[in-house]
């Protein structure tokens, strides 16, 4: 199987990343030739196997909803590109 | 003067301890070194002189006062550039992270400094810990002491070389398919990955999460033992790590070889296998039989389906994890957007490298809509099939032995233009991670260009006590540090 340049471009605007044509291009053979090695996996039949999510096999770990201390306002602002009154500030979000 | 430079960490922790050296003196060995070698190594990411020399000072006058100031004191570590340490910028050899400066400590951290270790510096490695050669990363190329013509591996590459060109006795790497052990192999260091679980991630930048740990190098397998009974144990600000109590490494070591069962994967000795390894692996062998161990081969079967498993689980995982990085809250962001979606899209295009962006690609892939049952959860179910396979090898062995690499240390930009072919150097390693058990590299002997060799000893999930007693009875047996040292550096 070859994926489309098409879907190479799809995939980038999921990813929120944006590439030149030709940068495209190499990507797409890249991605192409790890795809095929992947196919691989088809000879395994798995119909009937479980999948693992978790390798240790633990249980979610809960715990009290007790109030502890977190970071100021300001540190968490601290590596900020951009701030305002408090908040992260970015540009605008509709046009 | 006494030869400061070439002891192991717990030789060093006893002559401070024993205060025939001051834990200043000990820093300050550590620190000179950097400076004479790392300019032609380029091991670190940044250099902490004056607050380890100020940690140090802390150290000695706590013992002047009689008291303990805990069982690494005086020890100089370096950190992976990965890993949190508040008020120190942590780039992750990424561009994208620059000028990121954590407010907080990870959990190793915490405890390190808890337990008397002074920490020198943030060692490089390929950005996002995405790579096998250290030459992903934005910034420095790090070098192998051994040649400086040659990749230290990665993408713990520059905890590996530190600990190599004797800038420190100990580091902490990240492992998630091979970025402690394959660095540990081409540098001729110990390199221990961890039970997933076993060590807290809290404060730890995220790559893969179902398979991420962190783990320590050292000069000597008693150098990992003492460095993870500091940082093992369950966190509450880390979920996934085990509410297992941690053993006293350090006194397991004493159980020795023993009359171990050691399984030999043909798998892995299969073509492509480069024939001095084989033959240093099978070498080692031999002398753990010698030693009362016995040897006998078995089968992962499903060892060629490791790697394509590895690069669906691992690359979706890291798109999703480095979505985080939009240019908002931190890190890069990009000028003059019109947008807020076109200020994601530039910071995330200009912010990342190569290597990143072809595997969050990747990763959106395989997430996508339509190929989630036949990638990702694919994916999963084969990984249950190689779960099985150890769950069944461990039922007749206890430890399994193989090579921790393919090659041997390879040369700048030899793999850098296929990612296919750097993703195969991790064939022997990333197994492990996606089963989520401990594995261990010894260095076990030098090709004939030099160049040093590791044996990967692998074991049961929270086995890391044996595999540490197994791998310091064939250190001392094989006597590695005495026979072969990096001549690079000191030419």
């Amino acid at each position: 199987m070859s994926i489309p340049l098409e879907t190479v471009r799809h995939i980038a605007r999921l990813a929120n990343l944006e590439f030149a044509d030709e940068e495209l291009e190499v990507f797409a053979r890249q991605l192409n030739s790890i795809l095929l090695y992947i196919e691989k996996l088809d000879e395994l039949e798995t119909q009937n196997v479980q999948p693992t999510s978790h390798v240790t096999e633990m249980r979610q770990a809960f715990r009290e909803d007790l109030i502890a201390p977190s970071l100021e306002v300001s540190e968490a602002l601290a590596n900020a590109p951009e701030s305002k009154d408090g908040h992260f500030a970015v540009p605008k979000v509709i046009g | 003067m006494r030869d400061l430079l070439h002891l192991t960490g717990h030789e060093l922790l006893a002559l401070i301890r024993s205060r025939d050296i001051s834990a200043q003196e000990a820093v300050g060995v550590s620190l000179d070194r950097v400076e004479a070698v790392d300019s032609r190594v380029q091991a670190f990411r940044c250099v902490l002189r004056e607050e380890a020399l100020a940690q140090a000072r802390e150290i000695d006058s706590a013992f002047s006062r009689g008291e303990d100031p805990g069982p690494l004191a005086g020890l100089p570590v370096a950190i992976k550039d990965v890993i949190c340490l508040a008020g120190h910028p942590a780039t992750c050899g990424s561009a994208i992270l620059r000028n990121f400066v954590p407010s907080f400590d990870a959990t190793v951290i915490l405890r390190l400094r808890e337990a008397g270790a002074v920490l020198v510096g943030k060692t490089n490695m390929d950005e996002f810990a995405m790579g096998s050669s250290t030459e992903n990363s934005a910034y420095e190329k790090t070098r192998n002491p051994w040649n400086l013509a040659r990749v230290p591996g990665g993408s713990s590459g520059g905890s590996a070389a530190a600990v190599a060109g004797d800038m420190v006795p100990v580091s902490l790497g990240s492992d998630t398919g091979g970025s402690i052990r394959q660095p540990a192999a081409f540098c001729g260091v110990p390199g221990l990955k961890t039970t997933y679980g076993r060590v807290s991630r809290f404060g730890l930048v995220a790559f893969a999460s179902s398979l991420d740990q962190i783990g320590p190098f050292g000069k000597s397998v008693e150098d990992l033992a003492r460095t993870l009974v500091v940082i093992a144990g369950h966190d509450p600000k880390d979920s996934t790590s085990a509410r297992i109590p941690a053993p006293d490494y350090p006194a397991e070591l004493q159980r020795g070889m023993g009359a171990l069962r050691i399984g030999i994967p043909r798998e892995y000795f299969a073509e492509g296998l480069d024939s001095e390894i084989r033959a240093a692996v099978r070498s080692a062998l031999n002398r753990m039989e010698e030693m009362g161990a016995s040897v006998e081969d078995i089968s992962l079967p499903h060892t060629d389906y490791a790697i394509p498993t590895y690069y669906i689980l691992a690359t979706a995982e890291a798109s999703s994890n480095l979505a985080r990085y939009d240019g908002a809250r931190y890190g890069f962001r990009a000028d003059a957007a019109e947008d807020l979606s076109e200020m994601y899209r530039r910071s995330r295009s200009i912010g990342f490298g190569k290597e990143v962006k072809r595997r969050i690609m990747l990763g959106t892939y395989v997430l996508s809509s339509g190929y989630y049952d036949a990638y990702y959860l694919k994916a999963q179910k084969v990984r249950t099939l190689l779960r099985t396979d150890f769950v069944e090898a461990f039922q007749r062995v206890d430890l399994i032995v193989t090579p921790t690499t393919p090659t041997v240390a390879f040369r700048f930009g030899e793999k850098t233009e296929d990612p296919l072919e750097m993703y195969l150097s991790d064939i022997f390693t990333a197994t492990i991670n996606l089963v989520g058990i401990p594995a261990l590299s010894l260095p076990c002997g030098v090709s004939s260009e030099g160049l040093p060799i590791g044996l990967q000893i692998v074991g049961p999930p929270f086995g890391e006590g044996r595999l540490l007693s197994a791998a310091a009875s064939l250190e001392s047996n094989l006597n590695f540090r005495a026979r072969y040292r990096p001549k690079d550096l000191d030419a």
